[in-house]
Formats: C-alpha cells, structure tokens, sequence
C-alpha cells in the first residue's frame, strides 16, 4: 500500500532521475518537506539546486518557472494550494497560456505546475475552494485533475513530455489515501477521461475529489440495483467530449458531481456539451451536484452542508432514474 | 534599539503584562481543545510574540483601526474581543466573532475596527491601505494599524502598497513580525537583504527595527510611529524582532530549526521578563504572576463553557451574507 501522497514523491523522484532538465521549485518544498509533506527527503536526496525552496512571492516563482522552461528545462513548480496560486493567475494566463500563440508557435513553454485544491479540513473560505474552473477556462493550459493513488503516481511524467504547460490539482483531502500499486502502473492518460466504474443506468460524472463521492453513491446504488457509471473526467482541459459522450448514449442519463460553485462552473461546461452534442440520447433533464455558492464556512456542519455529499449524488439520481 | 523604551505607570506595565498571559494561557488551552478535537482548521500560535500584539496595540485608541493575519488570537485578544467570541468561533458556533464561518483564521470585529483574520500572506496590506485612504481622504485623524510577517515581505503585494502608502502619505502603521521564519523558510532563506526596515524605508518612510521580546520597547516605538503619523507624516514601518516558540502550526512537525535556537529566544520571553523588572522595581510580589494566571484561567474555563453551550448555526442559514441582505 502506498499513500496519494508518497505516490506523488515516487513520481517526482522519477522525474528528477530520469532527465536533468526536471527541478522542483515552490514554497517550503526543501527543508520543510512540502506544505504537505510530499517532497519530505528530496532535498537531501537532490540538493537545494534541484529542489528549491522560495520565498511567498507566487508571481515570480510560477513566473520564474515560465522563463526556465523557455530556458530549456523543464520545471515543476509547486504552489501550496490553489487558493495562493491566484497570485500568480498573471503569469499564468497572461504568460504561461499565451506566449505560444501570441508568437506565431515560436515559444512553447514546457510548464508544470502542481497545486493541492479543495475543502474537507475546516480550513475555512481563504483555504478550501476548489477553482479548477477558473484554469479549465483558459485556452493553452492542459488541466488535469488527480483522483487516484495510480494516477498520483502515473501524471507527472507525461505531464513533463508535454510541450505545453500542465497544472496538476491534487485535492488535498485526498493526501492520506492509501491504494496498492499495480507492479506495472503503466501511464496516466493526461488527454482522457476514465471510465471507474461500468454501469448502466445513469453516468456520473466526476473528478477529483468528487469522484470518491460519485462512486460511494454508486455504492449505495447498487443495493437498490441501481447500475451507475463513474466517469473520472481527469482531464479538464482539453475535455474528452468523446468518452462522456459514448457513456450518455448507452445510460441516457446524465449526473454531473463537482466541488466547485454551479455557475459557470465545469458541471456547467460538461451539462453544455452534452445537451449541445447528445440531446436526442437523453430521457432525463440533467442534474448537477454542486458546491453550494458560498464561500466555504468553517464549522463542520456547515462545511459538510456546502459540499457535495453522496447523499446529495444519490438525490440527484432517484430524480432521474425511475 | 531600546532608547525608544516607553515610560509608562505601573499600572499601564501591570496591563501589559496580564494581556500578554492572557494571550499565552489561551493559546496554550487552545492547544488542549485541539488535541480533544473541540477545535480544528488550522491552528497558529502567537506564544513567544506576545509583547507585539500587546505594545503596538497599546499604542492606538478605539476609533484606529487594525488590519491581522491568520495568527491572530493575540491581536484579537488586546483588541478586546472577548474570549468567548474567539473560543465560540473556534467551536465553531453562531455565537463566535464570525459566527463560526471564519474559525480561527477569520477573527473579526466591526465594532472594535478589526477588519480580520486574513489567510493569504500580504493580503491584508492593499486592505489597511485602502482603509487609510478613506481616512485621508476624509481628514479623519485614525490610523490603520497593519500586521503581517516576514514572510509577507516577500509578496508582490508588499511592494506596491508601501510604495502607494508613501506616495500618498497615508496613514498606517505597518507592523512587521519578524519572528525570523515564514513557515519553515529562515529568514536568510527567504530574503536576499535581511534588514527588513531598511527595505522599508527605501520607500520613503521612517522605519527602524525595534525589540520585539521588550514589550516597553515595542509600545516606546509604536507611540513614536504613532505620532508621527497622526502628524501627517504618513506611513511608518516598524521592524518588531520576536519568535514563536512552537510551530507555524499544529500540522508542522518543526523540523527546520534547532533546539538550541529556541531555546535562545525562550531565555527572552517577554512574561517573565516584565514580571522580573516589575518585581525588581517592588511594583509586584513574586505570587502576584501566579495570582494574575488563575484570573486568566478563571476567564478562559468559563468561555470554553459558553462555547460548548452555545448554538450551531442553523444549515438553513449556510448561504446568509453572502450578499447583503435587502429589505
Ligand atoms: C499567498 C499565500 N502563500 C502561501 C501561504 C501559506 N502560508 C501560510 S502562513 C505562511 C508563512 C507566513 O510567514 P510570515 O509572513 O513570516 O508570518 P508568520 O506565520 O511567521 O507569522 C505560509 C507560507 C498563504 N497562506 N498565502
């Protein structure tokens, strides 16, 4: 058994054998061990050339990350969480996103930058929401969202053979989980969604953190015979229309799970595709299981009230499987 | 460092003193009720800087106002928001200052001008500076006090709003806790110029560095910041050398820094050394710390029992003020 967590350090370590160019660099990585604990040993194990501890100064570091990859290497850059990393939103959009583009395909820029998202710890509104939408949104970015201890492990190095910048979001919650690694975990596919769980009678579709909750839903539902999908959407941006597609074709229902708000949200954009590309498949309105739109509160009750719960999952999908 | 020390009475020093134990047996208690689960998020403790909160605080009236950080119990507490407030919103309950949305991180109070309790490193600074603009702008003679780390001094945002401060000639006070660390980033480590006044005062205001652990010599500095500023002077930095004596926070394991560095900075606590001079002076006994303690104690155990009876916040309230509610 191997946590989220110690999955990630595998991946990184690899990276930093495998190919010269790779360095880490971000917030408390070095002598702290990583805000949570997942670069813990590679300072010693690499030396502070390659594993850079910065000062809280997000827009130049993510920005430094942007010139280096120019420069020739191939940086991962860890931001503590998504909630800092609007800092930086400058650089990459207006940087990171652009410059391919802005110059004619001259300047790629090979970026990868990793950031823990999500709620679940009582942390509170400025610690706990999860703006995946807000980086979905932005044309020259390849988003990818990690659910899964195999895919802890298995995300970074085709993130680091893509010419383009990747962010990898690793929902915090999920840092303690713990799964059994295949001896061949073979690759993370950073341009498809997966299929979790085969089923029948609706699709739900997740990602992140929310997949868990989809698929205890699922659970819950197979007692009462009830046969659900679980799409793991894994990659937010490109989206692959062609998987979630397929699925609604055969289920012809459709429940969308996702810890960010509802409006304008990724459950917005999977809703859209569907009824743009699949309307005639489906028999059902689709539903979507959202934050609630507030900022996230700190009580527990109240916490857990704002979140998508698997109770909320299974609701959705009594109102459209009968 | 210490010709700025304050002359205050002996019962001004005697008040500093208790809102300083205030503040460690609290944090302390807290320690407790987190390690039962009573409280949880994130907890960040002020032991060790409590001579900060309590000399610059003193140094300002009711009607200035005060711009925190997420380690704000201590500043909370001088601002006298009452212990139940802070423990009732730990617990997480409607009764708390934030009614129990913000938790530990999020302490605020409108009424005692404590615009929070912010979790993003620096992203108080733009907000105390917007506030001293409106009180520029309106002539009021208020200033705005601003509390922030070291590490905050590496943030973009630092920059910028002391620039627009002195631009301006605003009228805060950018207090500076330099407990050495941010996170587990020594100060060396974070800051290629470690002398943070001096970089303050590139941007055109009086700033110097003051003892943090002296707390007669944290109020001397912030009367004189103090003044200057309602002066017109515009915006003053101080420098308040200090150290938290436990870890950045309940999650952090400490492993960056050697016992024998803390133990450096614990010879200097600001309690027993006020307790000392107060006692050398024959203003205080030596039982009277540990009369004044149990008062505290007394304070502390009956929040804890308003908190535990106090009422959640009902679900059906979860998406109140996010707008301003309209008749
Ligand atoms: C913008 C941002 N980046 C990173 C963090 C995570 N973080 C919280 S506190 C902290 C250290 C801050 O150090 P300092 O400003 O010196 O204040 P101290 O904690 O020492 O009081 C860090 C890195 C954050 N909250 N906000």
């Amino acid at each position: 058994m191997i946590t989220y967590r110690d999955a990630m350090r595998e991946a990184l370590r690899e990276a930093l054998t495998r190919d010269e160019r790779v360095f880490l660099m971000g917030e408390d990585v070095g002598a702290y061990g990583g805000c949570f604990g997942v670069s813990r040993g590679l300072l010693d194990e690499f030396g502070p050339h390659r594993i850079r501890d910065t000062p809280l100064s997000e827009s130049a570091f993510v920005g430094a990350g942007i010139g280096a990859a120019l420069g020739g290497l191939r940086p991962v850059v860890e931001i503590m969480t998504i909630n800092f990393s609007l800092l930086a939103l400058d650089q990459i959009l207006n940087n990171a996103a652009t410059l391919r583009h802005m110059s004619g395909g001259q300047f790629s820029v090979p970026l990868v930058i990793r950031m823990a998202t999500g709620a679940g710890r009582q942390l509170a509104a400025q610690h706990s929401h999860s703006l995946e939408a807000f980086y979905a949104h932005i044309p020259g970015l390849r988003v990818v969202s990690v659910a899964t201890v195999a895919d802890a492990r298995g995300v970074l190095w085709p993130a680091l053979q893509d010419p383009d910048p990747v962010l990898i979001f690793e929902p915090a919650a999920l840092y303690n989980t713990e799964a059994e690694l295949p001896a061949n975990i073979g690759t993370t596919h950073i341009d498809r969604a997966i299929v979790r769980r085969v089923g029948t009678a609706v699709t739900a579709v997740a990602y992140g953190g929310t997949v868990r909750v989809a698929e205890a839903a699922a659970d819950a539902l197979a007692a009462e015979g009830i046969d659900a999908e679980v799409i793991d959407l894994r990659t937010l941006r490109p989206l692959d229309e062609a998987t979630l597609l397929e699925s609604v074709s055969r289920t012809h229902r459709l429940v969308v799970v996702d810890e960010g708000w509802r409006s304008v949200g990724i459950a917005a954009e999977i809703a859209a595709r569907v009824a743009e590309n699949a309307y005639y498949e489906l028999d059902a309105p689709i539903q979507r299981v959202c934050t609630v739109e507030v900022p996230i509160p700190y009580a527990k009750h109240m916490e857990e009230a704002a979140l998508p719960q698997t109770a909320d999952v299974l609701a959705a999908v009594h109102r459209v499987v009968r | 460092m210490n010709a700025d020390r304050a002359v205050l009475d002996k019962d001004e020093r005697i008040e500093l003193l208790r809102q300083m134990v205030r503040i460690r047996r609290f944090e302390e208690h807290c320690v407790q009720l987190y390690s039962a689960g009573s409280i949880r998020g994130f907890l960040h403790l002020y032991i060790g800087e409590e001579a900060v909160a309590a000399g610059v605080l003193a140094a300002i009236g009711p009607g200035d106002a005060v711009v925190s950080t997420y380690r704000e119990h201590g500043h909370a507490l001088v601002r006298g928001l009452s212990m139940d407030a802070l423990l009732a919103e730990m617990y997480g309950r409607a009764t708390g200052c934030s009614r129990g949305h913000g938790g530990s991180m999020h302490l605020f109070d409108a009424r005692r001008r404590f615009y929070g309790g912010n979790a993003i490193v620096g992203g108080g600074l733009p907000v105390a500076v917007g506030l001293a603009l409106a009180d520029e702008m309106r002539k009021r003679p208020i200033v705005t006090v601003c509390l922030f780390g070291d590490g905050a001094v590496a943030e973009g945002e630092f920059h910028e709003c002391l620039n627009l401060a002195a631009l301006w000639r605003l009228p805060v006070l950018f207090a500076c806790e330099n407990n050495q660390y941010a996170m587990g980033t020594a100060l060396a480590r974070e800051h290629a110029a470690t002398d943070l006044a001096l970089r303050a005062a590139s941007y055109g205001m009086p700033a110097w560095p003051v003892d943090g652990m002296d707390v007669l010599a944290v109020v001397g500095a912030a009367q004189r910041a103090v003044e200057t500023i309602r002066g017109g002077g515009g915006p003053c930095f101080l420098e308040l050398r200090t150290y938290r004596f436990r870890a950045h926070s309940l999650y952090d394991a400490d492993r960056y820094r050697d016992k024998a560095e803390i133990g450096q900075w614990v010879e200097r606590d600001p309690i027993p050394s006020l307790f000392a001079e107060l006692c050398a002076s024959g203003e205080l006994r030596t039982d009277d710390l540990g009369r004044m303690e149990a008062d505290v104690d007394r304070e502390i155990e009956a929040a804890v029992a308003t908190a535990e009876s106090a009422p959640f916040e009902s679900i059906g309230d979860l998406t109140r003020y996010v707008y301003t509610e309209r008749s």
